[in-house]
């Protein structure tokens, strides 16, 4: 298979007496969703390129508990934020890379106050550094004269301020980035947050997925990039409601770099 | 000490009182929301309520209504210097106390009052033309029928006629002091009061003059009294809270919601291997907490002071993704409904004592789990906010009574939570299968 990915888990690891630079956090999504497990794959494509030294928890691993607090259920959430805890402290992790911004959130914001303390980062910064170190080299030339637009996730824009590591990656793309009307701060959520995703939405005029969509048909791009697979979820649904799969993909960063590297 | 100075004396200690009375009652009833840590990081705290506060950094996000409120509030901070020399006129009975040991910086200061109350005039009357002219969109959403938009207008055309009488008294008081009527010395500048109104009243009488100016005078200062006396009641009391509110605010990233402290207690417990699994439950100590919100005093002191931090200007709504959709939340109704309810209770405790209790709550009689499963908890509301209130901490709180109270969720939620608890994961996927995708390619 050309295609085979070299994942460590940190129990092999472990038992090897190894331990990695960086935990990969994949998350639930990352996990089982099909669509966003291409966009795992991808993002460990470019880690294997770069030879980071890298493990996940594989079947240790278990929801944040993002979607439990977001709907409330504060004593699911520390159940499971504890139990996460054990294992990662179990294993000393230091450092954290997920590709999902729920998850670095949480990770990053709500754990440690639960005793979990690490160095949590979001692929987009992670990838960035990668860049800023001269370890990834983004070739370009694949997107040349297309057209980018970021949508920014909440949990990844508002709720951290993390507005320029995906636009310094997509930057190097030799696309034309083109900003969609609400962006950065002002960015419009997809609808996906804050346990939403697993719910239909309330009674009302529009789904937020399809106000984003009218955003991104007004910006016109080729290519509409996500740093979340709630996100995506969602603008790729926008995209099919409104017709649209032939002229506007929806990819995410790491799907994109990984395109653009031939990887 | 004539009969107009014990007058003014009467009518200013009444105000006086009557405001500190009210906002003594403002005060308690914040003060009935649970304990919240907002003392830490005082230099940040500053540094915050100067730029978004004093330097209004977040009204400039809209620049139209961004460059007319500075003019209302610039206006209204130093125009209030005037204020000064007017009490002590009021006091003593003197004129312009002031212009002889300010000097020619009498006039720069008298020069700028004007300019400046005739651009809050100009401001005021371009915002009434938006809300009831063009109708802009955010003051139109449901909660904004009735009182709160007769309470807006009536703080437009209240500060219209203040700056107006102000004008006025400043017209016929320079054409008095061209007149040499005694009393009325020569001091200040007028540039806009002398190009737009003086030349309309240099015809009247002296008589008539002294009238129009010791009415002016009288109006506005007994104005700027009942103004101050009506702010208690209205949402405009955002001019004093703003400051505080924004002082107090959140420091932490916005994504950072809090750990529930009760929680934890009992979720260490759980994990401890120590514990014993047959001990009696320890006594509580005070009374036994509620999860989550589901009445005002279940929310902290600073959630209550973003209730009546609220000016209703709906761009956290306008903003919100639930709301922009058609959907029945409104984070500016979350915070009305809060400070509605805060009244009530206020004014229920006033009445029947501290334990009274009217059978109502926030939850159920005025916000309704319809608008709370609205939110994607997306942070445009926090973002928008120019005095950093935070309507997604009440709608969570409300969310975490409704789940860990009353247990009622929509079922696709109660199906979520039941995944997580049993698989690990919000989907109905087995943990054993979460690496599958290694080798899925």
């Amino acid at each position: 298979m050309s295609e085979s990915l070299q994942v460590n888990t940190m129990a092999d690891l472990m038992a090897q007496g190894k331990k990695p630079e960086v935990l990969f956090w994949v998350g639930c999504a990352g996990s089982f969703d099909d669509r966003a497990k291409k966009i795992t794959r991808a993002f460990v494509k470019i880690l294997n390129n770069v030879g980071v030294n890298f493990a996940i928890l594989g079947t240790e691993e278990s929801c944040t508990g993002d979607p439990a607090k977001r709907a409330g259920n504060e004593f699911l959430f520390q159940m499971q934020a504890m139990s996460n805890i054990q294992v990662l402290n179990g294993y000393e992790v230091k450092k954290i890379v997920t590709t999902c911004p729920h998850c670095f959130n949480t990770l990053k914001n709500e754990y440690p106050g639960l005793g979990g303390n690490y160095e949590v980062m979001h692929h987009s910064q992670f990838l960035q550094k990668l860049m800023e170190e001269g370890k990834l080299k983004i070739e370009g030339g694949e997107f040349k004269g297309k057209k980018i637009s970021f949508h920014d996730p909440c949990y990844l824009g508002r709720a951290n301020g993390e507005y320029e590591a995906p636009r310094n990656l997509l930057q190097e793309l030799d696309a034309e980035l083109v900003e969609l009307k609400r962006c950065k701060t002002q960015g419009l959520c997809c609808g996906a947050g804050g346990a939403q995703m697993f719910k239909e939405a309330e009674p009302g005029k529009k789904e937020i997925n399809i106000e984003r969509m009218e955003d991104v048909e007004e910006a016109k791009p080729d290519i509409v990039a996500v740093g979340c697979p709630f996100c995506m979820t969602m603008m790729t649904d926008g995209v099919k409601t409104k017709e649209k799969e032939d002229s506007i993909k929806v990819y995410d960063l790491a799907e994109l770099i990984a395109e653009s590297n031939k990887l | 000490m004539g009969i107009s100075n014990i007058f003014f004396i009467i009518a200013l200690a009444a105000a006086g009182f009557w405001f500190a009375k009210n906002l003594n009652k403002i005060i308690r009833n914040i003060n009935l929301g649970k304990d919240i840590d907002r003392g830490d990081s005082k230099a940040e705290r500053w540094k915050k309520m100067f730029m978004v506060a004093i330097g209004q950094s977040k009204m400039v996000k809209k620049p139209i209504s961004g460059a007319l409120h500075i003019a209302v509030y610039v206006g209204f901070v130093i125009i209030n210097i005037e204020m000064l020399e007017i009490v002590i006129d009021g006091i003593f009975g003197t004129h312009r106390v002031l212009a002889e040991p300010l000097g020619s910086f009498y006039n720069i200061l008298i020069g700028s009052f004007e300019i400046l109350a005739f651009l809050v005039l100009i401001s005021c009357l371009i915002f009434l033309i938006r809300r009831n002219v063009l109708k802009v969109k955010r003051f139109g959403f449901r909660e904004m029928l009735g009182w709160p938009k007769t309470d807006a207008n009536i703080i437009l055309i209240v500060e219209i006629m203040l700056m107006s009488a102000f004008l006025k008294m400043n017209a016929a008081d320079y054409v008095l002091q061209q007149r040499g009527v005694e009393h009325y010395i020569q001091a200040g500048a007028f540039p806009i009061s002398g190009s737009l109104i003086v030349p309309l009243y240099e015809s009247f009488s002296t008589g008539f003059l002294i009238f129009v100016e010791r009415v002016s005078w009288w109006f506005h200062i007994i104005g700027v009294l009942l103004f101050l006396n009506y702010l208690p009641y209205s949402k405009h009391f955002h001019i004093i809270l703003a400051f505080p509110n924004v002082f107090f605010s959140k420091l932490d990233p916005k994504g950072k919601f809090t750990n529930m402290e009760a929680v934890t207690k009992e979720v260490k417990l759980m994990f401890d291997p120590e514990a014993d699994p047959y001990a009696a439950p320890a006594e509580p100590e005070g009374p036994v907490e509620r999860f989550g919100a589901k009445d005002v005093q279940d929310l902290t002191w600073k959630q209550l002071m973003d209730a009546y931090s609220c000016t209703e200007c709906g761009r956290c709504t306008e903003q919100c993704p639930a709301a922009q959709t058609g959907k029945l939340l409104s984070p500016r109704k979350i915070m009305m409904d809060t400070r509605d309810r805060l009244e009530e209770v206020g004014k229920n405790i006033a009445k029947h004592g501290a334990d009274h209790s009217d059978g109502k709550s926030l939850l159920g009689d005025y916000i309704l789990e319809e608008e709370l499963w609205a939110c994607t908890t997306c942070n445009a509301c926090t973002e928008a906010c120019p005095v950093m209130i935070d309507p997604l901490s009440i709608i969570m709180d409300m969310r975490r009574s409704l789940i860990m109270e009353d247990s009622k969720a929509p079922a696709e939620i109660t199906n979520m939570l039941n995944n997580i608890e049993n698989n690990g994961a919000p989907w109905q996927f087995s943990q054993t299968d979460r690496a599958n995708w290694v080798n899925e390619g």
